[in-house]
């Protein structure tokens, strides 16, 4: 008996059977117990409630909403806020965080200190804290909406908010969409084509000044093309407040700025350092074979310093997706405000609530992984 | 016969030299670089001379009270008016003491440590230290008045949270890095789940989790209060974090290690515990440091569930009606206090990573 103990192979089974038991047990403790309080409770159970009135209204929806709308349509509402606010962030902190990345490392010292004091000081600052003093101090001091802050008459900054003209929805705007699209569409072909051309012939083809080209004009010319008139809405001073135009709520603001100064700083260090992993040697021999500066940044610097610095750049999207959450702390109604906390507060139904946020926040984390792991396999040296 | 003439050296051209030098090769090297610089020095005036001007030069230090606010300035009458809040939140007077002896005899431990040598002692003291601790600042023992945690508040809270979830965290983190470097694949994949289910989700809902729904698993009766829930939710969020970075660690040890401390008979846990999760533990120093930063931060979120810690004090402080609009100092001053703690903890992480590079490369 003790004998068959010492084997590892059985002590490993043994070992095993006794977590499942004491996970099971655990898992059947505290099921009893939570079917017997919520009935003690009189809670209800199930997601009926999504289809339930939510009777709350919301101040900033990108979709259509008022009160008479559902849980259901709440959760919407906070997930494309959620994924709003994500996007622009990871937009704005990756462009950001590569220009102080780059400055770091500076050959002016001025400059390069100072994005060093900026990393070392936002990065050091809590989040949250961050949030909060950019909407109660610093958004929260700009004048009110009588005395905006007033930009070529159409553009207005008070403390409701920044007013934007927002263009119609017309031919317009809608080939200039479709102008972007079709740059990028080319662009990605002309640099298939020019890489092939330059491995058969050597000869370069200017991928990067034709693409900036396209990607500017290309809309300008759609501009023109789909009548040359935007008809766009302007915000006007209505009693109190503006109406008309494009609203970004200092909400919205506040989490924007803060999430994208706080992000830049991790950004910028994993620029950083994925430039300075490129060992001196690899400069030293482009410049040897006659590269010039940009042939070399372009073609030996830039894709070994991607490859350090891209992982960990994922990861701090996966952050911003995340910290975008402690917009609860003002407001922003994204999934955790208006559904796990506005709608949690109505229904009362913690656990199914619960686990639907956390359910979304883990989906989007498995699908960054997933897409790490393949850029990671895209992206591993291929030794010959 | 050739007439020699001594020629004297020349002095080196104005500007190959000295400061001059200096500034022209690393201010104004081109004219980009020179365009660089005029635009950093006019950062550097927009923004410091407006922030000394407010904080120091039209601000009001003196007085007690909202009479002495004014200047133009910051009034850190304020701050002073109301320190007693940001540090100690609504502790007791005059029960302060037990905090501050907790916090002398947190040095006391400190010094010990680099006194001793033997890990075993020094995980007694430190337990000894924790046991102290709690029935110093919490009380209900030898005399002391039990001090309910609802009025523990400020950065002494903020202490606690992160004194707690750090030391908390790490036997459960290294649990889990064990779980899942294992092969047996039971213990393996409930540890991935775990990990991956936490790192997967944001603090704020297990804080949510930990504060609505903990209550429901167990029977009526049982009770945690606020502060406990939150600390439990801290804890097994952060032991996630921990145990990646701890299994970082083990991947770096090579797999000779675990095959020399089989081959001298070593049991498991003794070769976990004697020859892997010291040196995977020296290598991962430097990132369980970072993570103890992010953790020192991550509290200011018990705010959202209701608790008064450090950041929590602005907002109470800047509502009392006699002090109406003087958050931004109290923003500021926080600021500082947390930019300090996290500042030096990440250049101490910094100058560990410098000294266990050696070895490494």
């Amino acid at each position: 008996m003790f004998a068959l103990l010492r084997d590892r192979k059985v002590r490993g089974i043994l070992f095993q059977l006794l977590t499942v038991i004491g996970l099971v047990a655990f898992l059947w403790y505290i099921g009893t117990n939570t079917v017997h309080n919520i009935e003690q409770r009189g809670i209800q159970t199930g997601f009926g409630f999504l289809n339930g009135t939510a009777g709350f209204a919301i101040n900033d929806t990108p979709i259509a909403y008022n009160e008479t709308y559902t849980h259901g349509r709440v959760f919407l509402v906070g997930l494309l806020n959620t994924l709003i606010i994500s996007f622009v962030v990871i937009i704005l902190s990756s462009l950001l965080g590569l220009i102080i990345g780059v400055l770091r490392l500076s050959n002016n010292w001025l400059i390069a200190k100072l994005s060093s004091a900026y990393i070392d000081l936002f990065r050091n600052i809590p989040i949250l804290l961050q949030i909060l003093f950019w909407y109660n101090v610093v958004l929260a001091t700009l004048p009110s909406p009588r005395k905006s802050i007033e930009f070529f008459g159409s553009i207005f900054i008070n403390n409701r908010g920044f007013y934007v003209p927002k263009p119609a929805l017309n031919s317009t705007t809608i080939s200039m969409i479709v102008a972007v699209f079709l740059a990028i569409i080319i662009i990605f072909f002309l640099n298939r084509w020019s890489n092939k051309r330059h491995e058969n012939t050597g000869e370069e083809f200017p991928v990067l000044l034709t693409g900036i080209g396209l990607i500017i004009g290309l809309p300008i010319i759609a501009y023109f093309i789909g009548g040359a008139d935007m008809n766009p809405s302007y915000p006007v001073l209505k009693g109190f407040n503006f109406r008309g135009g494009k609203t970004f709520y200092p909400e919205f603001l506040a989490l924007a700025f803060a999430l994208t100064i706080y992000t830049a700083t991790f950004i910028a260090e994993a620029v950083r350092s994925g430039i300075e992993a490129v060992s001196k040697g690899q400069k030293e021999a482009a410049a040897s074979i006659g590269l010039s500066g940009y042939q070399a940044l372009k073609l030996v610097v830039l894709p070994q310093a991607i490859r350090i610095a891209i992982p960990p750049t994922i990861n701090q999207y996966l952050n911003i997706v995340k910290n975008s959450s402690l917009a609860t702390a003002i407001g922003y109604p994204e999934l955790v405000t208006v559904f796990a906390g506005t709608s949690l507060n109505q229904v009362g139904q913690a656990i199914e609530i619960i686990s639907m946020t956390m359910l979304v926040y883990l989906v989007v984390s498995l699908a960054v992984s997933a897409l790490l792991n393949w850029i990671n396999f895209k992206m591993k040296i291929k030794e010959r | 016969m050739a007439v020699y003439n001594k020629v004297e050296t020349r002095e080196a051209p104005l500007g190959s030299k000295g400061i001059l030098r200096w500034l022209r090769e690393n201010l104004f090297s081109s004219p980009l670089n020179s365009a660089m610089t005029v635009l950093g020095i006019a950062i550097l005036l927009w923004i410091i001379p407006p922030f000394i001007k407010w904080s120091i030069i039209d601000a009001n230090f003196a007085g007690h009270t909202r009479a002495d606010c004014t200047g133009d300035g910051a009034c850190w009458v304020f701050v002073k008016a109301k320190l007693s809040m940001f540090m100690y939140g609504f502790y007791p007077e005059a029960d302060r003491w037990r905090v501050n002896l907790a916090y002398a005899l947190f040095f006391v431990v400190i010094a010990a440590f680099k006194l001793l040598k033997k890990s075993g002692i020094k995980i007694l003291i430190a337990t000894l230290y924790f046991i102290v601790a709690f029935i110093l600042i919490r009380g209900g023992y030898f005399g002391l008045d039990v001090i309910d945690t609802n009025k523990w508040g400020g950065l002494m809270l903020t202490i606690v949270i992160s004194a707690v979830g750090i030391v908390g965290s790490f036997p459960i983190g290294i649990l889990f890095a064990f779980g899942r470097a294992s092969k047996l694949p039971i213990i393996k994949s409930v540890s991935v789940t775990y990990i991956e289910f936490i790192r997967g989700v944001p603090l704020i809902t297990i804080l949510f989790m930990s504060s609505v729904i903990l209550p429901l698993f167990f029977p009526e009766g049982v009770t945690f209060d606020k502060l406990l829930r939150a600390l439990i939710g801290i804890t097994f969020f952060q032991a996630a974090y921990i145990a990646e970075i701890i299994r970082g660690g083990m991947q770096a040890i090579p797999s000779g290690q675990y095959e020399a401390a089989d081959a001298v008979g070593l049991s498991y846990w003794q070769k976990m515990l004697l020859v892997i999760l010291p040196q995977a533990l020296k290598v991962a120093i430097p990132n369980l440091v970072g993570s103890f930063i992010a953790l020192f931060q991550d509290t200011t979120l018990v705010l959202i569930i209701g608790l008064f810690d450090l950041l929590a004090m602005v907002q109470l402080t800047g509502s009392d009606s006699h002090w109406l609009g003087f958050e931004t100092e109290g923003y500021v001053f926080v600021t500082i206090i947390f930019w300090v703690f996290c500042y030096s903890m990440s250049v101490y992480s910094k100058s560990l990573e410098k000294r266990f590079n050696t070895n490494l490369k």
